[in-house]
């Protein structure tokens, strides 16, 4: 943390002259961990915050990070107030419509099942997810009671509580949860969404071609796929 | 905070417990109760300013100000709250940018709307992107202050203008039977007889004011409901001080907090009863006199 606050700073006074537009404004949920989480320093925190910080010192640009609730993520972005979405938002059509995407840095993911016992029914019972999520839109489908939260922590308590017979979402925030060993796995894998991106203003293809490029240049060294294979276990970087 | 909690892992019982409390996140969690605090003392007076002029204006003789009075009071009071504490800081954002927009870049060409996006040039951005974060987050404290001080003041108009009809008429006619003026009635009769009537429904905003900080969370500033609801979410290992959901007892904490502020404000106003009621034709008045006090 303080090697990055160094590195700003350096940033800064090196960048002496430059222009408002180089400070980028990451926006992200702050509270999906691993993707995103604030820290017991109160810092935003997480394989994005890595992920972020180095994309950003690739493309020479100077970046602070800000949280803002996932309901409220696109129409903030879109008005302005930060200037890109790292938030583990998975790459989908209807979301493409409103805003851009980078390219992904974590390859199409995979959503699982977490309840209390092994034989809740997943398709006929009450299932929890996070809302304006790919995994609320595959449980609508489903036939399951689809309950909705805004966090996801929430929809963990709703299995928890008994309110939910089960919670779906995505298996590297999950797992975490089955630690304790109140909550276990069911159920299949799901593949869902075209994988994770950064999301970006329709108008803002500038900065979006500077986010690719350090993607690209961090896809083609091997260092993204150290960083996955740091946060989410071996073998998830596959670039 | 303690040297101990060098490795959280290692720690137990009530030394975990001291150095979980004292992390730089609860540190935040703390300073947030200070910011509300701070929110109300800002608000209330901006409010009842606004309240005052609204009253004021709604017993105009100009027409277009009563208008403007009675206007202001019927359609605020009229809309849910929240759709004005979600409108008036979005509105007055994007209002000043696009004003800030017309005067900082006059030679830009492209349409400020874009099919979703709200687009002006970096200049006029309020606050700058290159600002740091706090001028941020102090930016929309101060928008959240305008859009409560804008509700509470209608409010406030209507129980002022109220408490300035219940002044005893006798009182208005003895002072123009002395030949002042509108004016002069209004300052030195009017206005200073007008309070002891307008306390009990201003201390019912007051309440219902402290009530409604936790909007504040709506409006995306980090207050207490925010942080109790950070902090208390079940933690996994990703996080150094790991638990499970602790959020009953972080918002039991606040049901505490609400509860102190809320007394403490009873206990004030009923304070400032008594001592405006000196010398008045009520019977709180007429009771201060029995007690022997001061008229």
């Amino acid at each position: 943390m303080n090697k990055f606050i160094l590195s700003t700073a350096l940033l800064a006074l090196t960048a002496g002259g430059a222009l408002a537009q180089d400070v980028v404004r990451m926006g992200t949920e702050g509270a999906y961990p691993p993707y995103n989480f604030i820290d017991d320093n109160g810092e935003v925190a997480g394989f994005e915050r890595d992920l972020g910080d180095e994309i950003c010192a690739r493309a020479e640009l100077t970046c602070e990070w800000v949280t803002n609730d996932w309901d409220s993520i696109i129409p903030n972005l879109v008005s302005g107030n930060y200037d890109t979405i790292i938030a583990g938002m998975s790459i989908t059509d209807e979301r493409d419509e409103v805003i851009d995407f980078t390219q992904d840095y974590y390859p199409p993911t995979a959503s699982i099942y977490l309840a209390m016992d092994e034989g809740v029914d997943l398709t006929g019972g009450v299932v929890a997810a996070q809302a304006n999520t790919i995994q609320a839109g595959y449980v609508a489908e489903t036939g399951a009671t689809l309950l909705e939260f805004a966090t996801g922590e929430e929809t963990i308590a709703a299995v928890k509580n008994g309110e939910a017979d089960a919670v779906f979402a995505d298996m590297d925030f999950l797992l975490p949860f089955t630690e304790d060993g109140e909550l276990m796995a069911v159920g299949e894998e799901v593949p869902l969404g075209g994988g994770i991106g950064m999301g970006l203003r329709e108008s803002d293809s500038e900065l979006k071609d500077k986010f690719d490029a350090a993607i690209t240049s961090m896809k083609e060294d091997g260092s993204l796929n150290a960083l996955l294979d740091e946060y989410f276990g071996e073998g998830t970087g596959t670039y | 905070m303690f040297d101990f909690c060098a490795d959280p892992d290692l720690l137990e019982g009530g030394r975990w417990l001291a150095c979980y409390m004292s992390t730089p996140k609860h540190m935040m969690f703390y300073q947030s109760f200070g910011l509300v605090i701070l929110l109300m003392l800002i608000t209330a007076p901006i409010a009842l300013g606004a309240g005052f002029l609204g009253a004021l204006a709604s017993r105009s003789h100009l027409a277009p100000l009563r208008w403007l009075g009675k206007g202001y009071t019927s359609i605020v009071r009229g809309v849910p709250d929240i759709a004005f504490f979600l409108f008036v800081p979005l509105a007055l954002d994007q209002g000043l940018e696009y004003l800030r927009h017309k005067v900082k870049c006059p030679d830009w060409d492209a349409p400020i709307r874009q099919g979703s996006d709200f687009v002006v040039c970096a200049e006029a951005k309020l606050p700058l992107s290159s600002t740091p974060q706090a001028w941020h987050e102090l930016y929309g404290v101060a928008l959240a202050i305008v859009a409560f001080a804008f509700v509470f003041g209608a409010f406030a108009a209507f129980v002022l203008s109220g408490a300035m009809n219940a002044v005893p008429r006798a009182q208005l006619e003895t002072a123009e039977a002395y030949g002042m003026s509108r004016a002069q009635v209004t300052r030195r009769i009017l206005v200073p007889q007008m309070w002891i009537y307008a306390l009990p429904g201003l201390s019912n905003l007051w309440m219902i004011l402290i009530k409604a900080t936790p909007l504040l969370f709506l409006l995306g500033v980090e207050d207490v409901v925010y942080w109790a609801r950070e902090l208390g979410g079940s933690k996994t290992s990703a996080y150094s001080y790991p638990h499970p959901d602790w959020r009953l007892w972080y918002f039991l904490a606040l049901l505490v907090f609400y509860l102190g502020v809320t007394r403490l404000s009873e206990i004030a106003f009923g304070r400032l009863t008594r001592r405006l009621s000196r010398g008045q034709a009520t019977a709180q008045g007429m009771k201060e006199v029995h007690k022997g006090a001061p008229a």
